[in-house]
């Protein structure tokens, strides 16, 4: 690991304002650090030595983010931080790594002795002499010639020149022996070699174009969209958790008098008969509590492709956390799919017994709102009641075919509440065949694509009432 | 509270001097803490601040706030929340019927004021644990928890205990901390904290722990277990989190299942075992399914992958 940039380079006085540009960073992404944050952040600074970098990062992450998700941004734009901040001061001061004797060196080493001692630093965990590697291997590798001038895939490059090769990536057996010349790693370890090699490619490019690149904010893309649907299905059921919560308080939330229980006269008298008349004991009425009744429309047509994985771990998520619920997928037509939520538990499982026998597998291909709404009443009108709550996932483009919002309007009427999720951005609403204005005024409609636009839809469901 | 003979020797009043400091005292009582929880453990105890942990179930969130009081050696005042949790129960309470019983032995002769001001009296205070860890005259660890369990209301209750550590009482007045507690609260994350709650706390993830840490948990409570199946059981249970079930096994879980194989003493994992103990780290009927088809499988293929290499 490097050592600790900052603190060596700007003496005390400098690095207040150092942190302010920190927090200045942070607020950029969307973490919420006060001024009460800042100053505890000093605080804990004054207790910790200086010369530990990651002690000195610890602190900083215990005062600054104050979520899971907040830690992460943290990181990540600690580590863009403190790598830019003394990148920009070498270019100042024009001092270079380029002819170190240690590039030196790495002309004359081959990639068998680089792999050895490669998998040696790893195996001592010492991460200066991994940095000083991945520079020579960057050498050794930049002398065949085959930069692409992309940074992520010329990691992937060297480390495939390399042979090196994550341990567990197959199964993970318990020591595992390598097998043939490759070098097998733990993931954990090869992810740093990773790392340093592509913080020294950005070095490289700096040195070589002679300034920084703009700084690109994170894209939302790193942060939480669930892309792979297994690692993120807990982050969905996560949220819909809480959705559970905020829909079964609803309505009967302790508010006024309604915190207390009533008395049951009926009950109370009864029992008085023992007491000959006199109400020494009180009956309650039992609190009951509210069953939220939900039905959710799911588009799977493939203008959502890319969503719909998203959108099935949250109906999957929702099956696991509501009794009284029924889902529908729909691309032309509308099928009914709660029982294979009911019957299959595994997500996989579940999203290939949708693509295979749903019933969605329709001609056309092409979503046909105004039929799924004429079959969906149809289907439930006798059901609908002022107290369900109707869900709709989709993109709301027709195809050019009648949206019949007349009959989305009577869906709406019957339910309680009715509310639209759209995966994509606002921006792209009621542009070529999206139609969701016209919706829009039956039901509340959210865009929502990643989980914390999911949180804020659970968010924006307590406000709400009908 | 009086304070126990047994706490006079306490030891709170040198408090950990550095990071490695706690990080030792810890492990000495049984819990090896990561890095940022040392840490964090130890900006706790230095700024006075509450910490607010987080991370799913069984990581060893409330296991954190008991070490710490055995390693401070300061007493545990535990607040146990739940859904409907109020102030009477958490904070304190009038003694009704010890009131009532004044009034009535008094009742004749005296004025009403001069019972009035008897009645509302520290006497009459039924503490609850966050007054009598407010109230306690050594210094003690307060541990809040599952605070995400409370209605938001309570935890706007907290606010004033936890910045200025103090509580107010109308009949009595402001009651002021004798001392500095120690403040732990844990959240499993099922709702979103108040940002008024966050900004007073120290925060800290706690996640799973790494392979190798993990390892040496597991030999800290099951030190009999061979060195070969400890390390083969953590890696199951690694392998067990990665898929996508209700509820991943924690490290509790791993520890019961190390001591479970103890007691069949147990020199290696194999697919029929493993089959046999796997209600110690799974806990529901549909997880059980999926980690049979996926884990037995591989460990049915490892042994013949093995088993043939070796002769």
């Amino acid at each position: 690991m490097p050592p600790a940039p900052a603190p060596a380079e700007g003496k005390p006085p400098g690095f207040p304002a150092r942190l302010l540009e920190l927090a200045e960073d942070l607020r950029a992404e969307g973490v919420a650090v006060g001024t009460s944050e800042l100053l505890d952040a000093f605080d804990a600074l004054g207790e910790v030595g200086w010369g530990h970098r990651l002690e000195v990062k610890e602190s900083l992450a215990a005062t600054l983010a104050k979520s899971s998700e907040d830690r992460r941004i943290f990181d990540l734009v600690f580590e863009r931080f403190f790598f830019r901040a003394p990148e920009a001061e070498a270019l100042d001061r024009e001092v270079s790594e380029q002819d170190s004797a240690l590039d030196a060196g790495g002309a004359e080493l081959d990639l068998a002795q680089l792999r050895e001692r490669i998998a040696q630093a790893i195996r001592e965990g010492d991460d200066a002499a991994l940095r000083d590697l991945a520079r020579l291997a960057i050498a050794a590798f930049g002398r065949q010639g085959e930069g692409s001038g992309v940074i992520g895939v010329d990691v992937q490059r060297i480390r495939r020149a390399l042979e090196l090769r994550s341990a567990d990536g197959r199964a993970r057996e318990p020591r595992s022996v390598s097998r043939g010349d490759a070098v097998e790693l733990p993931r954990e370890a090869l992810r740093r070699f990773e790392a340093h090699l592509r913080r020294e490619l950005e070095r490289d490019a700096i040195e070589r174009a002679k300034r920084l690149p703009p700084s690109r904010p994170l894209n939302e893309l790193d942060r939480a969209l669930p892309s792979g649907p297994l690692q993120d299905l807990a982050a969905v059921h996560r949220v819909v958790a809480q959705l559970k919560r905020r829909l079964a308080t609803q309505g009967h939330s302790t508010r006024g008098r309604r915190r207390h229980q009533q008395v049951d006269v009926r009950r109370t008298m009864r029992a008085s008969l023992q007491t000959g008349g006199v109400p020494v004991v009180l009956k309650y009425r039992p609190r009951r509590p509210r069953r939220p009744e939900i039905y959710v429309l799911c588009d799977v047509s493939t203008s959502v492709t890319s969503a719909s994985v998203f959108f099935l771990s949250v109906l999957h998520a929702l099956h696991d956390n509501f009794r009284k619920m029924r889902s529908f997928v729909f691309i032309e037509r509308i099928s009914e799919v709660t029982e294979i939520f009911a019957r299959e538990r595994s997500f996989k499982a579940v999203s290939e017994a949708i693509g295979r026998d749903a019933g969605v597998a329709d001609i056309s291909g092409y979503t046909d709102y105004g039929r799924v709404w004429t079959e969906f009443i149809a289907q439930v009108e006798d059901d609908l009641h002022p107290r369900a709550t109707v869900i709709v996932l989709g993109d709301a483009r027709t195809n050019g075919r009648d949206p019949r919002a007349d009959v989305f309007a009577q869906v709406a009427e019957k339910a309680g509440r009715t509310f639209w999720l759209n995966p994509e951005p606002r921006l792209y609403w009621n542009y070529g065949d999206s139609v969701i204005a016209a919706y829009e005024r039956h039901c509340r409609a959210f865009e929502c694509w990643t989980t914390g636009q999911l949180e804020e839809f659970v968010k924006a469901l307590t406000r709400y009432d009908p | 509270m009086a304070a126990q003979p047994s706490q006079s020797r306490t030891s709170s009043d040198h408090p950990p001097s550095s990071v490695s400091d706690i990080a030792d005292g810890l492990r000495a009582v049984g819990y090896l803490p990561g890095e940022s929880t040392a840490l964090v453990s130890y900006l706790a105890t230095k700024l006075g601040k509450p910490v607010l942990v987080e991370g799913p179930a069984g990581v060893g969130k409330t296991e954190l706030a008991k070490s710490l009081s055995r390693y401070l050696d300061r007493r545990l005042v535990r607040l146990q929340c739940y859904e409907g949790l109020d102030e009477a129960k958490a904070l304190y309470e009038w003694n009704y019927r010890k009131q009532l019983l004044r009034i009535q032995s008094e009742a004749a002769d005296t004025g009403w004021s001069a019972v009035q001001d008897d009645i509302f009296s520290e006497e009459f205070l039924l503490p609850r644990p966050l007054m009598t860890a407010i109230a306690a005259e050594e210094p003690v660890v307060l541990l809040i928890d599952e605070i995400d369990k409370t209605d938001q209301e309570f935890e706007a209750m907290l606010l004033e205990l936890l910045s200025d550590f103090q509580i107010s009482i109308p009949e009595l007045g402001r009651i002021e901390a004798r001392t500095r507690p120690v403040v732990l609260l844990t959240s499993n994350n099922t709702r979103e904290l108040t940002e008024a709650l966050k900004r007073r706390c120290l925060y800290l993830w706690l996640d799973y722990p790494a392979l190798e840490h993990e390892l040496s948990i597991v030999k800290l409570h099951a030190p009999e277990l061979s060195d070969t199946v400890a390390r083969k059981l953590v890696e199951i249970i690694q392998m067990v989190r990665d898929l996508d079930l209700k509820k991943p096994p924690s490290i509790a879980e791993s520890i019961d299942w190390a001591r479970a194989l103890l007691l069949l003493g147990a020199d290696d994992i194999d697919a029929d075992l493993f089959r046999e103990t796997m209600s110690i780290i799974v806990k529901h009927r549909t997880d059980l399914d999926t980690v049979a088809e996926r884990v037995g499988v591989q460990l049915g293929g490892l042994a013949g992958a093995t088993g043939s290499g070796a002769r």
